[in-house]
């Protein structure tokens, strides 16, 4: 008799279930455990009370992210006291606990899901967690990737596993080829403002679809990155020629034999013909556009060629007073075409957009012009890795010829933890994921869109369609 | 953990949507090391609204708090939890919760109670306008009901009613199976060779920082 179909989450649920008891979660296996400064203290705390050991410090990564300075100065005297303890404070747990530790001064520092991928220590089939909900990003390269609190850090640590009642699955497809000046920042925005900021909660999304299949690794991570700002559990892209390309020679990627074994396995990997999902959504790549929000949370977006929406157009009335809400906060009316709004800061950076493809896309756009006199412009690299092969490609010098700061790697204003943050009332052109109230700093306003769009605004000072865009030669700036 | 079996109390209304953690509890207070003392910074940002509903002093008190969809949104920090329950709530009322959330908030004793969007409606409306409104939250009979003759059942995975009902913690619950993850593991890792491992070695910079 044929086996039965199964989706790429289905294969590697079921390969990691320890257990199923009844009437109970299952209990999930855990590849790879990532960890960070934030959400890691008071986990390793409740090891120690409980007298309880790092069940596995080799599946176990740690690095310095959320808090971290993004200046040189900054960095080597970190002036926030609470900060540099919670930072020290993970120091000396990796120490105790035997976790390897990619600390500030390292060159393979940065942000925790940009290096999990570059250093090759995200693989496809594997279960991995982390106490952020952007875990999802390891998700493109087929792996079940998702966001934990506390609690769940520290009951991983304990046993390696986790108690997971079984999500149910998303096919989300884009079919077609993207248009120009489409980024993959776009597809996502595009997707969260179809299905909205709750569209995917319990499920695990699948994306698929020949415009998710034409894009790069890069490309992949930023979409299954905003997953979660979906709601999902999880996203997934199943791999193919292009994840193995991608790992290839990267430092903890098999090598010789044991990479054709290993390639050969991730090969069964994708979805068999005929596997079913609970639900499925298909978006023609021809219906999307660059996009812009224009509220507080990722699902109020809209192409960068539309107008601040009406009110009255929600659809209940709890939704309509969540709106006019979010337009007060953002100090914007109804009619406004989001292209004449304009801008005060522009951040680049986060691990949705910070790896070398977004800044080759951005500085692509600034070769040749000037940031905006009124316009304050930073960009700051996912890693110590991208930054340096940035700087070897000459991007660094586009950028700073052209006004940008350059930074060093971390989180920076995507949230804000460190130095990096918005005044109140400023408006923020930025490539992150999120645009909560006050999330890049109290009283900051916050457009997310693509490192092409950002850096577009960055230039002219107000929203712009990069379709549009005059895409001048570097020499002139010599 | 703190078990929760039945609870009556004051309702706070807080009729808005997709309230996200990042509201709960903003960025500067998730540099604390500790898992206490989160309750002064709930909502920090909100409070500073002095028509803000927590700043009304007939809310006072409170240990049950209602809101409309998504409640929880966003960030997976844990602290959200942690500040909802160390300001004193017990219960969370709304039409939907973001998953995270819903699991960070099981593992902090705080009771989520999922209803239609009509009778959170009710709910908010009467809270709002009622003084002294108070509902009675049984999780052993799962129900929600007031003095005005609102009565609603909810449902709630078993596993996660016995886990509040008796306080059980999941490292513990997970631990049982010890003896399955000890054959489970040595042959994951045989099969899954090829899963982590980073080296062992330390890629610190102590020398740069000391």
């Amino acid at each position: 008799m044929a086996e039965k179909s199964r989706t790429l989450f289905e294969k590697v649920w079921e390969s990691h279930l320890v257990a199923e008891p009844a009437n109970e979660p299952a209990l999930l296996y855990i590849d790879l455990h990532l960890v960070h400064e934030v959400t890691s203290p008071q986990a390793f705390e409740g090891l120690r009370l409980s007298g309880r050991k790092l069940r596995r410090p080799d599946r176990t990564v740690a690095t310095i992210d959320h808090n971290v300075p993004t200046t040189l100065e900054g960095r080597v005297n970190i002036q926030d006291v609470i900060a540099a303890k919670q930072i020290d404070t993970l120091r000396k747990n990796c120490a105790e606990f035997g976790v390897t530790l990619y600390d500030i001064q390292s060159a393979e520092q940065g942000i925790v899901h940009v290096i999990g991928p570059e250093l090759g220590i995200t693989k496809p089939g594997m279960t991995i967690v982390c106490g952020d909900s952007h875990t999802s990003t390891h998700g493109a390269f087929g792996a079940l990737a998702f966001g934990i609190g506390t609690s769940e850090v520290e009951h991983v640590m304990a046993t390696q596993c986790l108690p997971q009642s079984r999500p149910k699955t998303f096919r989300i497809a884009v079919e077609g080829e993207l248009p120009e000046g489409v980024t993959a920042k776009d597809v996502t925005l595009g997707i969260i403002g179809r299905i909205g900021t709750d569209g995917a909660t319990g499920c695990v999304i699948e994306y698929a679809g020949s415009a998710i299949r034409a894009l790069s690794m890069e490309g992949r991570m930023t979409v299954c990155n905003m997953s979660i700002e979906a709601g999902a559990r999880a996203g997934m892209i199943a791999p193919d020629d292009t994840t193995f390309a991608y790992l290839k020679g990267l430092e903890f990627s098999p090598e010789g034999a044991d990479w054709d074994k290993a390639v050969a396995e991730w090969r069964e990997l994708p979805s068999d013909p005929g596997a079913t999902y609970d639900r499925e959504l298909v978006i023609p790549a021809i219906e999307l556009a660059p996009y812009v929000t224009w509220g507080t949370n990722p699902g109020m977006v809209i192409a960068v060629t539309d107008v601040v929406p009406d009110p009255a157009a929600a659809e209940s009335d709890s939704d309509r007073r969540g709106f006019e809400r979010a337009l007060e906060y953002m100090d914007l009316k109804a009619g406004t075409p989001i292209e004449e709004v304009v801008i005060d800061r522009v951040f680049i950076g986060s691990c949705t957009n910070s790896r070398i493809e977004d800044l080759r896309a951005a500085a692509k756009v600034v070769a040749g012009h000037r940031v905006n006199a009124r316009v304050r412009a930073m960009v700051v690299p996912g890693s110590q890795k991208v930054k340096a092969q940035a700087e070897s490609e000459g991007l660094d010098q586009i950028f700073r010829a052209a006004g940008f700061e350059w930074r060093e790697p971390g989180c920076s204003m995507c949230l804000g933890m460190n130095p990096d943050i918005l005044s109140p009332g400023e408006r923020c052109a930025s490539t992150s994921n999120r645009n909560f109230e006050g999330r890049q700093g109290q009283g900051g306003r916050t457009h997310l869109v693509s490192p092409m769009m950002a850096a577009a605004a960055a230039i002219t000072g107000h929203f712009t369609d990069v379709r549009t865009w005059e895409f001048k030669k570097e020499e002139v700036l010599a | 953990m703190q078990s929760f079996r039945t609870l009556t109390s004051g309702v706070l209304p807080l009729d808005r949507v997709n309230v996200d953690t990042d509201q709960i509890i903003p960025k500067q207070f998730l540099k604390r090391i500790e898992r206490t003392g989160y309750g002064e910074f709930l909502f920090f940002d909100w409070r500073k609204d002095p028509a803000f509903e927590l700043n009304n002093p007939r809310y006072k008190g409170a240990q049950i708090l209602v809101a409309a969809k998504n409640f929880g949104c966003g960030s997976s920090r844990e602290h959200a939890a942690w500040a909802l329950s160390n300001y004193g709530f017990r219960c969370v009322i709304a039409p939907s919760f973001a998953d995270i959330f819903h699991s960070n908030a099981g593992k902090n004793g705080i009771l989520l109670v999922t209803l239609p969007e009509e009778q959170v409606q009710t709910l908010l409306d009467r809270a709002a306008k009622t003084d002294s409104y108070s509902l009675t939250v049984s999780l052993e009979d799962q129900t929600v009901r007031d003095a005005q003759g609102f009565s609603a059942s909810f449902s709630i995975d078993p596993f996660r009613r016995d886990c509040l009902l008796q306080g059980l913690d999941d490292i513990a619950l997970s631990l049982r199976h010890a003896g399955e993850l000890d054959t489970f593991e040595q042959q994951h890792d045989a099969a899954f060779w090829v899963a982590p491992k980073p080296h062992a070695a330390q890629h610190t910079g102590e020398a740069a920082q000391a």
